[in-house]
């Protein structure tokens, strides 16, 4: 779009108001921009949030990597790439780590996959 | 492992054993002691803070009993040459002269790669952020601020698509601040605006967990526009945007850092339009800090003329405001930065603020009916008339996608030529998932929807007990990789230079241990095409490898153009089989002043020939100045433009024990020239072999004036105690030989 420079036209209804209140109508019109890509953040996930959960339960990077990939690829990572390794370590009775490890490879996925209900919503 | 000031930190050493190594802190640091006013040598300092344990103070200080006050501003330094273990290096000589941000640029590409890089890959204007570079280098600077005695902030970026696991890791690993804008992904490199901003929610909560300082990314809008100031409107719509969205988040304001630039340089009058900006941004931000970067759009290859433009950027932080100073190095114009620019450009800050300390005690910006208040309400209105449009138009993302950024209009003004990215388009499209109603992470720090009551309420305020704790919790449970390359790591960079580690071999550099690089500068007497072919041709009949001219400035376009090279000289030198003479000696106050007290001495002094300075002889004669007056001996200055006639004269008038002369006009040799001339008018009046005869100056060497009769000569450095000594010492000899 191309466009003149209208500032005198555009600014009328600002035109009242005091320096303070112009500092806070810019943060109200921030809040108002900001909250519906907050709600966005709040209800979904990526990959790297994935991982960075499998990070913090003591995966390498390349062991988070290949569990995200591997849980992407089976629909289940609505489910928390975390969630799902919680899951099978509480079935299993392993430690986190070690329950953690069986998803890196091919293995034990389909059991998962039988946990979350075929990964119903 | 300990620093010790004289020894070079021991790069192998660090590596050792890091795979064990735990930061010793957590969270941003500001500096202490900001606020009060404070005597620092002679002075009393009202803008400074606390004082380092060791530092290397500015040159001039030498003046002013050597002191190195310290700004109130964090100082921040932008290293990363592709190999951290130089950068580590790099890293010390910025703190000693005053850097306590220590900023590390990721390698190019990085932001496009999912997961984590790990090992110590070589890289590209910057290097790859990797958990072993990130140890080694927060290990060194742990070890660095213990010797500086001030705690270092050390830096990189939490962006691209891996922000939420770089956060992490910087988490575990005691990184202090990091870059994150969801923006400036979506706009600079191209990464899908829904992955970015979710990803950012996860990055800040984490951040504000490790009490990590976060810049955002606005003033990339400064670089990337066609004419910089008129996206200032804009710029303070980004600003309050990712200001916002981190709050929501959860992070602490004192936390959020605006980076901001004065957008303009000369000749532009660029007070004039950065001051009102600066000041705009200060009112509407005024409960977050401010991050003042210095102006990289308008740098060309002359480091003078940058630096002249990031001293007016000094000024206006000192007008308005900085909490954290960031430096821009001065040759960010014609090279990938070199060591001796970062120190440079830390110095430029540090002598700016020393310079401009209680400034604002005297002066005012006055706003009222004036220019600079009309222009700052001026800029408040078009950054809320912005982001009214960005509602019109459905919010954020509708926007981006119209292209309102980045548009190089005075917003409203708009030219049709903003950044435009597709809500459904750029790098990661379509990889984020809705999370289901029995979504679960069970860690610390995690935003966002998390069914944890499906495990029990416990578990709600604490997740990490259901894995019996995170790394948050037990760092010993995070998995370290040390390399994955085995052919592109330090190990096999060290053992290609190892020439150089720990040996007393030395070979110049700028970027890279032993890369040979040196930088001269000339004047050629022709046209700037000429010149810079010239130069070429002169470089490689020195024998450079790879020269490159770095800069060219025509003075005028037949008579001449001052032309920079650089290339590599294949010169090592060990420092052991080099004859270096022994310093000049000293003897002790006391026993000069004992040997002059036992015998008396006088001396004659004046600055000879058609030469008017007369700065030199006092500095090395006056008490005040710590001259050789102060030992009791007997000084008759006789003035400047003495002759030598006249001199000697009055030598043999008084009985003087010696005759001191100052020159500083050396055009011509003038210099050595007197010497011999008073050396040999000396002889003819009989005297020589009873008067001492020294002679001083900025030009003068000991070896020519001794060549030139003299019995020393004193050069730049000297001090009065220097000359007692050798007088004293001097006429001992005389004695003994008769």
């Amino acid at each position: 779009m191309r466009r003149e420079d209208d500032f005198q036209v555009r600014r009328e209804h600002l035109a009242k108001m005091t320096e303070e209140q112009l500092e806070n109508r810019f943060w109200e019109l921030a809040e108002k921009l900001v909250d519906p890509i907050i709600d966005l953040g709040y209800k979904n996930t990526s990959p790297s949030i994935e991982r960075s959960v499998l990070l913090r339960m003591g995966f390498s990077s390349v062991e988070a990597k290949a569990i995200v990939d591997n849980a992407i690829d089976r629909g289940l990572i609505g489910k928390g790439a975390g969630h799902i390794v919680y899951r099978l370590a509480k079935a299993k009775n392993l430690p986190i780590r070690e329950a953690g490890l069986l998803l890196v490879d091919n293995t034990h996925w389909d059991e998962v996959k039988a946990m979350f209900n075929g990964g119903a919503k | 492992m300990e620093l010790k000031p004289n020894e070079k930190l021991d790069i192998k050493e660090l590596l050792k054993d890091l795979e064990n190594y735990r930061p010793k802190r957590r969270g941003w640091h500001w500096r202490d002691g900001v606020g009060e006013s404070r005597k620092i040598g002679k002075f009393n300092y009202y803008d400074t803070s606390e004082s380092l344990k060791q530092s290397q103070p500015l040159p001039a200080a030498k003046y002013f009993d050597s002191i190195d006050p310290q700004p109130q501003p964090v100082i921040t330094t932008e290293i990363a040459s592709g190999r951290f273990e130089d950068d580590i290096r790099r890293m010390r000589m910025a703190a000693w002269h005053g850097a306590d941000h220590i900023m590390v640029i990721r390698t190019a590409g990085q932001s496009h790669f999912e997961s984590l890089i790990e090992g110590t890959p070589q890289g590209v204007g910057g290097i790859p952020i990797s958990r072993k570079q990130v140890r080694a280098q927060r290990k060194a600077l742990d070890l660095i601020e213990e010797e500086v005695g001030r705690p270092i902030n050390y830096h990189s970026y939490v962006s691209g698509v891996a922000g939420p696991e770089i956060a992490v890791m910087f988490a575990e690993e005691g990184v202090n601040g990091a870059h994150q804008d969801p923006q400036y992904n979506v706009l600079y490199r191209n990464i899908n605006m829904i992955r970015s901003f979710v990803d950012a929610a996860e990055a800040k909560k984490v951040m504000t967990w490790a009490d990590i300082a976060q810049i955002d990314g606005a003033h990339n809008a400064n670089a990337t526009a066609r004419e910089a100031w008129k996206v200032m409107p804009e710029l303070m719509v980004q600003h309050g945007i990712n200001s916002m969205f981190s709050v929501k988040v959860g992070m602490k304001k004192g936390n959020i850092c605006l980076s901001t630039v004065p957008p303009t340089a000369p000749p532009a009058p660029c007070m004039r339009l950065d001051l009102p900006y600066a000041v705009a941004l200060r009112d509407i931000f005024k409960e977050y800090r401010m991050r003042a970067q210095m102006n990289t759009k308008y740098m060309e290859s002359s480091t003078r003329e940058a630096t002249v433009t990031h001293v007016l950027n000094l000024l206006i932080s000192q007008l308005t405001s900085a909490d954290i100073q960031s430096t821009i190095t001065p040759d960010e114009g014609r090279n990938v930065p070199w060591h001796i620019y970062n120190i440079e450009a830390v110095d430029t800050a540090k002598q700016a603020f020393n310079g401009m300390d209680g400034l604002m005690s005297m002066l005012e910006l006055k706003r009222e009916g004036t220019e600079l208040g009309d222009k700052v309400r001026e800029l408040k209105e078009r950054a809320i008339l912005f982001m009214e449009e960005m509602l019109e138009s459905g919010g954020y993302f509708e926007a981006v996608q119209a292209g309102f950024f980045v548009d190089s209009g005075y917003y409203p003004e708009r030219n049709g030529d903003g950044i435009v990215r597709k809500i459904d388009g750029g790098v990661g499209v379509g990889t984020v998932y809705e999370r289901d109603a029995d979504y679960m992470a069970p860690v610390t720090a995690h935003f966002g929807y998390n069914n944890l009551l499906q495990y029990g309420d416990e578990y709600v305020e604490n997740p990490s007990i259901l894995v019996g704790g995170t790394t948050f919790e037990d760092p010993s449970k995070i998995i370290y990789i040390d390399e994955l390359d085995e052919t592109d790591n330090v190990n096999v960079r060290l053992e290609e230079v190892k020439e150089f580690v720990g040996t007393t071999n030395i070979k110049p550099e700028m970027e890279w241990r032993g890369d040979g690089i040196i930088h001269i500068t000339m004047f050629l007497p022709t046209d700037i095409r000429t010149a810079e072919f010239a130069g070429l041709e002169m470089a490689k009949k020195m024998n450079l490898r790879d020269p490159e001219v770095i800069h060219k400035e025509v003075m005028q376009e037949a008579e001449g153009t001052r032309v920079e090279i650089k290339g590599r000289l294949d010169v090592t030198i060990d420092t052991t089989k080099l004859v270096i003479p022994p310093k000049p000696e000293e003897l002790s106050e006391d026993e000069l002043r004992a040997d002059i007290a036992s015998k008396p001495m006088k001396i004659v002094a004046a600055t000879v020939g058609e030469d008017e300075h007369s700065v030199g002889i006092r500095e090395i004669i006056d008490i005040k100045h710590g001259g050789i007056e102060k030992y009791g001996i007997q000084c008759h200055i006789l003035g400047t433009s003495v002759s030598v006639e006249k001199l000697v004269d009055a030598a043999i008038e008084i009985n003087a024990d010696a005759i001191l002369t100052s020159t500083i006009i050396s055009h011509d040799d003038i210099h050595y020239k007197n010497m011999k001339k008073l050396h040999e008018y000396a002889i003819e009046k009989g005297i020589r072999d009873d008067v001492i005869i020294i002679s001083g100056g900025t030009q003068v060497s000991n070896e020519l004036a001794v060549q030139n009769g003299m019995d020393a000569g004193f050069g730049r450095g000297t001090k009065g105690s220097h000359v007692a000594t050798f007088l004293v010492k001097k006429r001992r000899e005389m004695e003994n030989e008769n």
